[in-house]
């Protein structure tokens, strides 16, 4: 059993907004559902499958109510929760529940209000005791990541910097993005020390929004007027320190999830035209990168440097809207919207100063939870038709 | 470094209680599996690798080496730095790294367990050695 071709993207949707404090989170997801439901050229009662994660307010059964969805037709809900990469992984459930005849119009959304509030804490572990009190947060897991990582394979800060670069060329095309200046390696290296070694212009940015999806079957899709967006391949995995035992903070889940999904597509890496990689800092994509075998491990530094993930520029360009490094990042969760701008490459609809050129394989990858601590990776390869 | 911070207190459950019991007099504790011979931490009933039951505590020498660190400058409760160790017996574990100099910390240093007070079972800490 494969989901490969099995769902087509359909309908996508990204809230313009980066600061929405005059809206609620439940009127976010509901602008975000009916976005990308207009986009399919669907209506609200067409829906029969639904997909949300822990920012969806008092989880699935009070926003497929507050979202009006027919019930009557509703047949499929999954409220997976991985954290920043729940919405590729309920791309890869939506294809299996289409796969398997149990939804054939999937909904998935996500939004929320980091920038304008305090998001509620996550619910606590077994090991909460034994963690708790030391203070891990985004900022410095990942740093201990890039920390472990320079010391074994000599990666330097001016290389992480490059990947920020890279996102800043791509965001000044990008009118909704948050951080539209260009910015150099040396800007970077100079903006302040966040947690060793990640300074500020390592970080993504807060912003709240959201975006949406639907996923539908191969005869559905064709039926409607966008163009053909097929999922081919998509994996996902899970790591953590698993007791303490062979500890390796240099690499994530992702070197599990990616070749799942490669394996499923029958492509490789070579064959990626667009690479949307989960930014929420830089080092998150250099690991990454490497875990999807675009390049050896420990020689993501090089592969990143000189420019080589901007777009008309180098040999692989990545988050072309800027991503969440200069662009958005709702809700502290970069997955949905590596999947929109992997579908707006594959459908020509990037901004033209940065739409790569026939452009047919593109990939969505992402992580969530603490990329140094527990977390959860995802992989979708996605083809034009 | 900050003489006040304050730590919350564990919780403790059944399965973590003689942990934290022999932390009230100073011993760190890990668990081995006698059926496989692993030491894991954090400590477990069931052993994470081969599930057996037949776990039992042990004392750790409470020497470790710095795994990774980073300095966490931006924190309300001012500056901490949050790593992983590496115990002599093999587990490696999530910690703060405390009464030093937070900029000179060097993955590979060694460093040795130093118990820290909250309300209640005091907390494992590392400090070089």
């Amino acid at each position: 059993m494969t989901i490969k071709g099995k769902a087509y993207i359909a309908g996508i949707f990204e809230h313009p907004t980066r600061h929405a404090p005059d809206k609620s989170t439940a009127q976010l997801h509901a602008e975000v559902a009916k976005g990308a439901i207009e986009d399919a050229g669907l209506s609200k009662d067409d829906v029969d499958g639904y997909f949300c994660a822990g920012d969806a307010p008092g989880g699935a059964w009070p926003m497929v109510d507050y979202l009006g969805l027919n019930t009557k037709k509703l047949r499929h809900v999954d409220s997976t929760e991985t954290g920043g990469c729940s919405y590729i992984i309920h791309l890869g459930h939506a294809a299996e529940a289409i796969a398997a005849g149990k939804c054939s119009i999937a909904l998935i959304t996500l939004a929320g209000k980091p920038r304008t509030g305090a998001m509620p804490p996550r619910a606590a572990g077994a090991e909460a005791d034994f963690e708790s009190a030391y203070g891990a947060t985004t900022h410095n897991a990942y740093g201990m990541c890039a920390m472990r990582h320079m010391h074994d394979y000599g990666t330097t800060s001016e290389q992480l910097a490059w990947i920020k670069v890279a996102a800043s060329h791509h965001a000044q095309y990008n009118p909704h993005a948050m951080l539209k200046d260009v910015v150099t390696v040396e800007d970077v290296l100079n903006s302040p020390m966040i947690s060793d070694p990640l300074h500020r212009m390592d970080c993504c940015v807060v912003s709240d929004g959201g975006g949406a999806l639907i996923v539908t079957t191969p005869e559905i899709a064709k039926s409607l007027k966008k163009p053909l967006v097929k999922l081919i391949g998509h994996g996902e995995a899970m790591k953590g320190p698993r007791g303490g035992k062979d500890l390796d903070l240099t690499y994530s889940a992702g070197i599990w999830s990616g070749p799942r999904a490669f394996e499923e597509a029958g492509i490789t890496p070579k064959d990626i035209k667009y690479a949307s990689i989960y930014d929420s800092f830089t080092i998150t994509v250099l690991m990454q990168l490497e875990d999807l075998g675009f390049c050896k491990k420990g020689e993501g530094g090089k592969f990143v440097a000189d420019g080589n993930l901007i777009s008309g520029v180098g040999k692989l360009p990545f988050n072309t809207d800027g991503g969440g490094l200069c662009s958005n990042h709702p809700v502290n969760r970069g997955g949905m919207t590596k999947i929109l701008e992997a579908v707006r490459q594959l459908r020509g609809e990037a901004h033209p100063k940065v739409q790569v050129q026939n452009c047919d394989l593109a990939i969505a990858h992402g992580t969530g939870g603490l990329l140094g601590v527990r977390h959860a990776a995802s992989t979708a390869i996605l083809e034009r038709v | 470094m900050s003489e006040a911070k304050k730590y919350p207190a564990p919780v403790t459950n059944p399965e973590t209680a003689a942990f934290w019991d022999a932390a009230k007099e100073g011993k760190f504790m890990i668990k081995r599996c006698t059926a496989c011979g692993e030491a894991h931490y954090f400590p477990r009933a069931i052993c994470p690798f081969c599930y057996s039951d037949k776990t039992v505590w042990e004392e750790s020498s409470g020497e470790a080496t710095i795994y990774t660190w980073s300095l966490m400058r931006k924190s309300p409760t001012g500056p901490y730095a949050i790593g992983y160790v590496t115990l002599k017996e093999g587990p490696s574990l999530q910690t703060n790294f405390v009464d030093c100099d937070l900029t000179t910390l060097k993955i590979g240093q060694k460093v040795k367990v130093v118990f820290k007070p909250t309300d209640g079972a005091p907390l494992p800490f590392f400090t070089p050695a």
